[in-house]
């Protein structure tokens, strides 16, 4: 199935939304859901896009590939296990930093378009060639 | 607190920083590609090399310009490659990212090289250097 490029945009506002909340509020609850949100935005379905889906019936003008925004769902899901990890650890500092990273993607991704998540698989490539994906 | 603010001032300067620098061709002398290294024959003027990925966007849109911009001007060749499958030509060239586009002159010096999607009119500048190279590398061939 494509993507629509609406929706991934949508779904990239909210994680901004979140994750700034989950540094704003120090809170390890919100950043537990999200980390759901990537789990299943890179194993399944992301549930910011089916809300999308829910709430605008029109078709989109067109439409994308969905492997590098499920790719990059999996490049978030990992910092938001960290950060989760820093929480659960105590160690402030990592969830933090972990956090604010996944932000930074998210931010981008939904102010400029810029997917800094699917840029990263060239690199992670040319450091593991071995993989096949 | 804090850290959300300095994060999304940071994104604000790296994405304001990207939308002006992407696909900017620069000057890129020194390496040469062959058409036995490329897998593709070179253009009779000149060559547009974009490295792509499955994984990017804006990839297709850079294949559209280049496609364009190749019709346009004869002896022009645009190849594309996957660089997934050829991991040892990006490390030899040292591809961060995709799209990459390289011109090269007639006889496969990269003339200019530009990471993110360049803009049209910024191919053809490039492609005019490109091509005026051209006569003294004919010249030493004849």
């Amino acid at each position: 199935m494509r993507a629509d490029p609406r929706a991934l945009r949508f779904g990239a506002a909210i994680t901004t939304v979140i994750l700034a909340l989950v540094l704003i509020l120090g809170s390890a609850w919100l950043l537990a859901l999200q980390t759901l949100a990537f789990a299943l935005g890179a194993f399944w379905r992301q549930p910011y896009g089916l809300l999308f889906k829910a709430l605008v019936t029109s078709s989109p003008e067109e439409t994308e590939d969905p492997r590098p925004p499920r790719f990059a769902q999996a490049v978030g899901l990992v910092f938001a296990v960290v950060g989760l990890v820093g929480f659960l650890t105590g160690i402030t500092p990592l969830a933090f930093t972990a956090t604010a990273a996944a932000l930074l993607a998210a931010f981008l991704n939904a102010a400029f378009g810029f997917c800094l998540g699917c840029e990263m698989y060239l690199m992670i490539r040319r450091l593991n060639p071995g993989r096949v994906s | 607190m804090w850290v959300a603010v300095a994060t999304v001032t940071l994104g604000v300067v790296v994405g304001l920083g990207r939308l002006l620098l992407d696909g900017r061709l620069r000057a890129k002398g020194g390496s040469m590609v062959t058409a036995d290294t490329l897998g593709a024959p070179l253009g009779e003027r000149a060559t547009l090399v974009q490295f792509s990925t499955a994984f990017c966007q804006p990839c297709r849109a850079t294949r559209r310009i280049l496609d364009e911009v190749a019709a346009m001007v004869p002896g022009v060749a645009h190849v594309e490659i996957d660089a997934e499958s050829r991991l040892d030509l990006v490390k030899q060239l040292d591809i961060m990212r995709t799209p990459t586009v390289l011109v090269l002159d007639s006889r496969g010096h990269i003339v200019k090289r530009a990471s993110g999607q360049p803009r049209k009119a910024d191919v053809i500048a490039a492609l005019g250097q490109a091509v005026s190279h051209e006569p003294s590398h004919n010249a030493d061939e004849m």
